[in-house]
């Protein structure tokens, strides 16, 4: 299973460092990668392959979550399929 | 890799535009629970929806949490009770004291199915299930009631019209204290369809599988936001980016549908592509309306910006799912939705101006507040309408009115969280009483000469 880990918010130093390395904590391999930074707004969208996950999903999204509410960023861990079906015909 | 932009929109539409899954519901068909020894049908019905619905809400709650939509109501609907009720002796309420135990344990928002369609006549069971409804609904909190009293192949049977004014002012003088609360519970239908995922209309008809997952999809936050960006644009281009919008929604339903019956091992039925309100901030469809450019909603214009709409939700809706059903299009509930009830109280809407709009809206005159004295020939008149128009168009109707129990034009019903507020309306002062009282049934249209 892929998951999507979409980082909104004020760019500072180490976002990408904490967010993957709470990916490799739980083994959760990272895909790819694109971020843009638009004047002083971040937005980064990962693709994460979640299915060596050593914890439940759940438990990586809500650990990203409140990693991301330490940083005064919003993180949001979603099914790839969600924006394969919106997104895709 | 997927494109991020698509990524970001999708999660501004969650976070920002109200975008969500509305309800997934569950149906589930109770014929094999129809027994003559009413407390052996209510242990039937009892076993078999806790056997089939024992997860319903934990799966919800799986499909939330991995795709991150939220998903509003977990619900059931089963076969009309009525059905049951005519096999088995004794009051019907005991049907709905088992419904609303099985809501209770399995957790989930409202059961809908304390229904009877009589648009023909009264079988068994029917009039027994219907003279008991007020009592049923004051007696729950869970359970729902839909009457179908016309269809376009039937005609109108008035005798269940003329029944229903009474039922729905009964129902709503048992829970006076409680805003009345019983009437909302109730949808009087003309053209009523088996497959409805949407409260308090739902249940489930015999056409249907033993079991089944429908799923309703809401997003009219979604719509205004597109068209919002478009303050130029023909309306051609407005009709567009609708059903643009609409595909994508009606994608996330399919989605959600598809996952919850592979969980569950129930198939999948249909997709409600409906634009369905809530009184929140930006989650209004007189909004949109308002945002293709009336001054505000019920403002002359308003019944071909409404037709605009519904259709181009229909037609971006029904390429994104392999099949769709229910009430599909967009509601307009008055007390449940931000901009409706401002219009209201701005003196914009009436509601000779709401019945205009039900003609080409997805169902009926919904959620709408009465004064407290209006007597049961008026809201049977009103029914009557209602049906009048849902069978000369082949569309279906619906009619859910409070009588404010107490209350005078002008004041306001509270009922708080989805339900929202809604306030007392102006209602035309001569009487139909003579029509009602007449009694019979109103032949079925011709469906040629179409002028």
């Amino acid at each position: 299973m892929r998951a999507v880990v979409a980082v909104i918010g004020k760019d500072t130093v180490g976002i990408l460092a904490k967010v993957s390395t709470i990916c490799a904590d739980f083994n959760a391999n990272v895909m790819d990668v694109t971020q843009t930074i638009m004047q002083d707004l971040f937005a980064m969208t990962m693709l994460v392959d979640i299915t060596n996950c050593t914890e439940q999903y759940s438990v990586l999204a809500e650990k990203l979550k409140k990693c991301g509410e330490e940083m005064g960023l919003q993180i949001h861990v979603m099914h790839e399929d969600i924006f394969n079906s919106m997104h895709r015909i | 890799m997927l494109n991020s932009n698509d990524i970001l929109e999708t999660i501004k539409m969650i976070q920002e535009e109200n975008l969500d899954i509305r309800t997934i519901t569950m149906g589930i068909s109770l014929l094999d629970c129809i027994d003559s020894d009413i407390d052996k049908s209510c242990t039937k019905v009892y076993d078999k929806m806790m056997r089939l619905a024992c997860n319903h809400v934990k799966t919800g709650e799986e499909i939330e949490a991995r795709y991150g939509i939220p998903i509003i109501n977990k619900r059931l609907s089963v076969t009309p009770i009525a059905m049951l009720a005519a096999a088995a002796k004794g009051s019907p309420v005991k049907f709905a004291k088992t419904l609303e135990k099985v809501a209770n344990e399995t957790g989930v928002n409202y059961v809908g199915g304390y229904s009877a369609l009589v648009h023909k006549g009264f079988s068994a069971g029917d009039l027994e299930l219907i003279n008991s409804i007020p009592e049923a609904l004051a007696e729950t909190t869970k359970v729902c009631s839909s009457v179908n009293i016309g269809s376009t192949r039937a005609g109108i049977n008035m005798d269940a019209v003329a029944l229903m004014g009474k039922i729905i002012r009964e129902a709503a003088e048992k829970t006076a204290d409680n805003f009345c609360f019983g009437a909302a519970k109730i949808v009087v239908f003309c053209n009523a369809v088996e497959d409805n995922p949407f409260m308090a209309g739902a249940f489930h008809g015999v056409g249907e599988p033993d079991c089944v997952i429908n799923v309703g999809v809401s997003g009219p936050g979604v719509v205004r936001s597109a068209v919002s960006k478009m303050p130029d644009a023909s309306i051609n281009e407005i009709a567009d980016v609708i059903k643009k919008t609409a595909f994508k929604i009606t994608r996330m339903g399919q989605l959600v549908g598809n996952e919850a019956s592979k969980i569950l091992g129930v198939p999948f039925g249909i997709v409600d592509l409906s634009l369905a309100p809530t009184p929140a901030v930006g989650d209004s469809v007189a909004h949109i309306l308002e945002e293709i450019g009336l001054e505000k909603c019920g403002a002359y214009g308003t019944t071909a910006t409404l037709a605009l709409l519904n259709d181009a939700v229909k037609k971006g809706g029904v390429m994104a799912s392999s099949r769709v059903g229910g009430l599909s299009g967009a509601f307009i509930p008055v007390s449940e939705d931000a901009g409706m009830i401002d219009a209201v109280n701005c003196g914009a809407l009436c509601l000779e101006k709401l019945e205009a709009m039900t003609a080409v809206c997805s169902v009926g005159l919904d959620m709408f507040v009465v004064p407290g004295d209006t007597s049961a020939d008026v809201l049977s008149a009103i029914i009557a309408d209602e049906a009048a128009i849902g069978m000369v168009n082949s569309k279906t109707t619906a009619v859910r009115v409070i009588p404010a129990i107490g209350k005078k034009e002008g004041e306001v019903l509270e009922f708080g969280g989805l339900f929202g507020s809604g306030p007392v309306m102006s209602i035309n002062k001569f009487s139909p009483a003579k029509f009602i009282s007449r009694g019979g049934h109103i032949p079925a249209p011709l469906q040629s000469l179409k002028n």
